[in-house]
């Protein structure tokens, strides 16, 4: 859709730099009484979390076997990794159990999303709407700090525990307020628009890549203009490549900044 | 391209990204002369090196969107 709609201003004359607009999507409301309304994005995210626990309940519910089939595979090794690189090695063997169905849900349901911007005929990551990593962001953010203040002992206790242990009394004022920043604005903060920026800006540069090398192509005039934009078409397909590493990276990135912040609110000292 | 705010905007977070780029330079190249020397603590490196990736990361991510802000501006 975006597509079309930047071939069609590109054939108008002047070429319309992809950016903010590309991301709006129609809203799909029965009858336009404002009763409801989802758009394009909304399907994609409801029809990724069916499609997970479909997977997920359907190869792991039934009977497994020793010798692994190719679901069953697939599924083991996600499950493997959300345990043991991202849960174990990080909140540590002895409370990693209870967190793991978040931990296992963030990671498969961001990973679906942001792999939705390279696959055929969806071709936009959900993700780069700021709604969705808001949303996950705050259900991490209120489990981080029941989980803190149910540890510790109460808000008091969480409180004192924010300060670093030997500080000089003068210190210990400053000190509290930037940990106070930073436990309650600055890590939500960034947890939603690293996910959000990350996605938004790959999503930019493919379209730029694409509309780009096709307004070259078609309306270049010359044969260099022509040639630059065959070159921007075969670094689009680089760049296609270059996304999935990036959309991988941060559902990684984002389970694992989860799971540290978790590891934080159960450790003992501090 | 008319030289308005939203393009000086962006300018600046180009400017802006080169602390962050450099600062992820740094770290990766710890890590990456960590696990050489001591290939079994790669686990423990790894975390902390994405750590402090996503610490560095931040300052560029608000970059980016504080230039989608001031171009609203224009």
């Amino acid at each position: 859709m975006s597509f079309i709609a930047g071939a069609a201003l590109a054939a108008e004359g002047s070429f319309e730099t992809p950016g903010t607009p590309n991301f709006w999507w129609p809203l799909i409301n029965g009858g336009g009484d404002g009763t409801w309304a989802i758009t394009r994005p909304a399907i994609v995210f409801l029809l990724s979390s069916l499609l997970i626990a479909w997977f997920f309940m359907t190869v792991l519910g039934k009977k497994m076997k020793i010798v692994p089939t190719k679901g069953q595979f697939v599924a083991e090794g996600i499950y493997d990794f959300v345990r043991n690189t991202i849960g174990r090695d990080i909140i540590g063997s002895k409370h990693f159990k209870p967190f793991l169905p978040l931990l296992l849900t963030c990671f498969t349901l961001i990973l679906f999303n942001n792999v939705a911007g390279i696959i055929p005929f969806i071709q936009f990551p959900s993700t780069s709407r700021i709604g969705i990593p808001i949303v996950l962001t705050a259900i991490v953010y209120i489990t981080y700090h029941v989980v803190a203040i149910r540890h510790k002992g109460g808000f008091g206790k969480y409180m004192g525990s924010l300060i670093p242990p030997g500080l000089p009394g003068w210190l210990k004022p400053i000190m509290f307020v930037l940990e106070f920043l930073t436990y309650f604005v600055i890590r939500p903060l960034t947890l939603a628009l690293r996910l959000f920026g990350n996605m938004m800006a790959g999503h930019l540069m493919l379209l730029v890549f694409i509309l780009g090398g096709e307004y070259l192509l078609l309306h270049g005039g010359n044969i260099g203009l022509q040639g630059a934009g065959i070159l921007s078409f075969a670094f689009s397909i680089v760049m296609t490549f270059f996304e999935l590493l990036v959309e991988f990276l941060q559902a990684f990135i984002f389970t694992m900044l989860a799971a540290l912040y978790l590891a934080d609110a159960v450790s003992d000292h501090h | 391209m008319t030289g308005n705010i939203g393009n000086l905007a962006f300018l600046g977070y180009g400017l802006a990204a080169i602390g962050p780029g450099i600062g992820i330079g740094l770290i990766f190249a710890a890590y990456i002369n960590g696990v050489a020397r001591q290939p079994e603590a790669r686990n423990m490196l790894q975390t902390i090196a994405f750590t402090g990736m996503a610490l560095t990361e931040a300052l560029a991510i608000l970059g980016l969107v504080f230039a989608f802000v001031f171009k609203g501006g224009s």
